[in-house]
């Protein structure tokens, strides 16, 4: 062609090229290099026929070897549980109190009832278990129903105050607003506040005492230290499921609380049950 | 349109054989080289019963490195990353002094070509009958140079592909089971891709890898300096070249010598170039010419480029330590010590016994029924020894704060087996008159003690009050 340039210091051809005077000389490429860019197309054919890779109308195209990732996952998840087989036997089998904390076995229920504990439980009692106004803390000592391992797993399989499970743990406290003055509340409270707090109205407190022993002692317990079998908490120490001040203690007599928990027995297999209860006992309150 | 093809088929380099101090040294380091490789996971090494007695050894499957004393453990990965940064820096040390002397003489592409070439030359001669061999027809004689040729390298690829595994295993059994088919999958898929890829850049591939598929040429550009010592042809002294009857007046013959041997088929005499990996072999070869000629040697050499005003007037060059030596290099060692100095520190202060301690601050802390606060941690314990260890774990502030151990009924002892980490969920305890319940932040160390072997270790971390 007419108007092709020879570069005069090493004898080869430009392309035409210039950037700021400096023009690109045709040097060619290695063969090889070209056969390996034909053999890479080659293999993107290839490997687009043998997995899914055409985006079709409804979903991609399958590829003859039938390759999925779902179906990677599914194996992947099959291998576990074949490798997890005999500790799941084992687990069915074995009295969960009786477990013990250097096992295996426990640390297996422990990591299954983990997973549980933050897929169906987080929500209310959040993701470090520690609760919040209206659902219990799981980390510390103070148990409406007990927590030693057979009444945790009580609670987690029939729930509370339900009204799906028959062996729910049921217990009502009434609202006083309909039956003391609001007087006769302010002096409960102020009793209640007197059992753990340093600053109350003795007067009041006084008062409180009497209304107290007659109302509020038959499930609370003459000491305000609760009762278990009806899930009435224990009002003289530290803990308060809705709140210790004033305010809210008066708001809890007056329209009481009725917290619910769903029977989990219904939802979750036995064994998954089994090992959130041995996950929740581990966090430091069990019993 | 170009009257050229955009693609050239690959000229073929036929380096010849050479003899002389260079190509000696480069013996001598290719037989210190491919000793180390081939023969160090043989060497074994006595750590009693309970752990291998492999020297060095890469142990994936239980997460551990062992080099001779040394151990590594997974969460001491930094003792690597040091290791690869100092061998970056030394890189850069060597590059910015001697050029590309690690291309030259150790860098595996180079050494394993090296041998390859051997093989080539022992089969099918020097370089004229190979290029004789390469332009003949495909006869019987050919087929037989060029088939033994392949199956010699074959074998050689593949004791460098098994060579590699070793490092993983131990080595006998692993030889063993390799023998009888029973070794793990993994082991094969290596080995058989160690094996493709040494045949290949070995045999095929040779210079085209140093200059297409390596990154390192380009790099080493900005590493050089006109101080750096690299090959180098003293066109002063040599040009203007021909042959001698031509009664040219410069020292260079133009017989050649110095592009025959060149492995990577270049002319030094034209000057700096990408392609050259500064091997010297060009060096000894006109070392030879000039030999015979009777001219000094040093027609091709090592020198620094900014010596050559000095050489074309003829005053005496600058000495080679003062090109060795200049601040880029003294920086460089500054560093390269300064990290290795750090590392060996680092491995004398380790224990066998170690806990790191991580607080759970979900939630930051527990109240109790009776006021006392609660702090969570996870501590984990290793024992890097090859024996179980009764560990007894305390805090610096014994009286205020109370220390529980999950699932351990009130004791504060833990059994360790041998060469293991073991995971305590550790709850500590402020009562409610304690200042650490009340108060925002109190400072906390935990101790772990051997009591029979007298050792100890501690973790600072801090108590979460109520605050
Ligand atoms: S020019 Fe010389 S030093 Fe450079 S690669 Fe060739 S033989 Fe080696
Ligand atoms: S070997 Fe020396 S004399 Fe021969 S061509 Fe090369 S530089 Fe010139």
């Amino acid at each position: 062609m007419s108007d092709l340039k020879v570069d005069e210091e090493t004898g080869v051809e430009t392309t035409g090229h210039v950037w700021d005077g400096i023009e690109e000389l045709n040097n060619p490429l290695p063969r090889w290099w070209l056969w390996t860019l034909y053999a890479c197309i080659v293999w993107a054919i290839a490997y687009s026929i043998a997995y899914p890779a055409w985006p079709m109308l409804s979903g991609a195209t399958s590829g003859v070897l039938g390759y999925s990732s779902r179906g990677e996952v599914a194996e992947d998840i099959a291998a576990h549980e074949a490798k997890n087989q005999g500790l799941v036997v084992e687990f069915a089998a074995v009295e969960l109190a009786a477990l013990d904390p250097a096992s295996d076995l426990n640390r297996y229920a422990v990591a299954r009832g983990g997973s549980v504990f933050r897929a169906q439980c987080s929500q209310c009692h959040g993701s470090g278990a520690a609760g919040g106004v209206g659902y219990p803390n799981l980390l510390d000592n103070d148990w409406l129903w007990g927590g030693d391992m057979d009444n945790i797993t009580h609670s987690i399989r029939h729930g509370i105050r339900n009204d799906t499970d028959d062996d729910a743990r049921y217990s009502e406290m009434p609202a006083f607003s309909e039956i003391l003055e609001t007087e006769e509340i302010d002096a409960i409270v102020e009793y209640v506040t007197s059992l753990s707090m340093p600053e109350f109205d003795a007067g009041m407190a006084e008062m409180g005492t009497v209304l107290f022993q007659d109302n509020c002692a038959s499930c609370h317990g003459e000491k305000a230290t609760g009762d278990r079998d009806l899930g009435a908490p224990n009002l003289a120490d530290a803990i308060w499921l809705y709140g210790g001040d004033r305010e809210a203690l008066k708001y809890t007599v007056e329209n009481a609380r009725f917290g619910v928990m769903p029977a989990w027995g219904q939802r979750l297999t036995d064994a998954d049950v089994r090992a959130v209860s041995v996950y929740v006992h581990s966090l430091g309150g069990g019993e | 349109m170009s009257s050229q093809s955009l693609y050239a088929a690959q000229e073929p380099v036929f380096p010849r054989r050479v003899k002389g101090k260079f190509r000696n040294l480069k013996w001598w380091i290719m037989a210190v080289t491919l000793g180390i490789y081939y023969l160090t996971p043989w060497i074994r090494w006595d750590r009693g019963p309970n752990l291998p007695d492999q020297a060095v050894l890469v142990d994936m499957a239980s997460r551990r490195f062992y080099f001779f004393w040394i151990e590594i453990w997974p969460h001491e990965f930094y003792f690597v990353a040091g290791l690869l940064i100092m061998a970056g820096l030394g890189l850069f040390l060597f590059t910015s002094a001697l050029g590309r002397v690690w291309c030259g003489y150790t860098c595996p592409q180079t050494v394993w070509t090296d041998l390859f070439i051997l093989v080539e030359r022992w089969i099918e001669g020097d370089r004229n009958a190979r290029v004789r061999l390469y332009h003949g027809e495909w006869n019987i004689r050919k087929w037989r140079l060029r088939l033994t040729k392949w199956v010699v390298w074959l074998a050689i690829a593949v004791a460098t592909g098994g060579a590699w595994v070793f490092y993983f295993t131990d080595a006998p059994t692993l030889l063993r089971d390799l023998g009888n088919y029973s070794a793990h999958p993994v082991a094969y898929g290596t080995i058989a891709i160690l094996t493709a890829t040494t045949f290949l850049f070995g045999g095929f591939a040779r210079e085209q890898i140093c200059i297409y598929a390596c990154p390192w040429p380009r790099i080493q550009a900005a590493m050089m300096d006109p101080d750096t010592i690299t090959v180098a042809y003293r066109d002063w002294r040599g040009e203007e070249r021909g042959k001698k009857h031509e009664n040219k007046t410069g020292d260079c013959i133009d017989c050649m010598a110095c592009v025959n041997v060149c492995p990577m088929g270049i002319d030094i005499r034209d000057g700096q170039q990408m392609e050259c990996i500064t091997c010297a072999l060009c060096i000894d070869a006109c070392d030879d010419v000039m030999g015979k000629i009777g001219k000094p040697r040093g027609l091709i050499d090592y020198l620094a480029l900014s010596d050559e005003p000095a050489e074309r007037a003829g005053t005496p060059a600058t000495p080679i330590w003062k090109h060795v030596l200049r601040p880029r290099t003294l920086l460089y060692t500054a560093m390269w010590v300064s990290i290795g100095v750090g590392l060996l520190y680092a491995l004398f202060i380790r224990t066998d016994l170690e806990l790191a301690v991580s607080p759970v601050r979900n939630p930051t802390y527990v109240l109790q029924s009776d006021g006392a606060v609660r702090n969570i941690y996870d501590i984990r314990l290793r024992n890097k020894t090859g024996d179980a260890r009764i560990l007894h774990l305390s805090l610096t502030s014994d009286e205020i704060l109370r220390i529980d151990l999950e699932g351990r009924d009130g004791l504060r002892q833990l059994e360790i087996p041998a060469d293991t980490t073991i995971l305590q969920r550790v709850y500590v305890t402020a009562r409610p008159n304690d200042a650490a319940a009340s108060l925002h932040i109190t400072d906390l160390t935990f101790w772990v003690e051997d009591l029979d072997a007298n050792v100890r270790a501690n973790q600072a971390t801090t108590f979460n009050g109520r605050e």
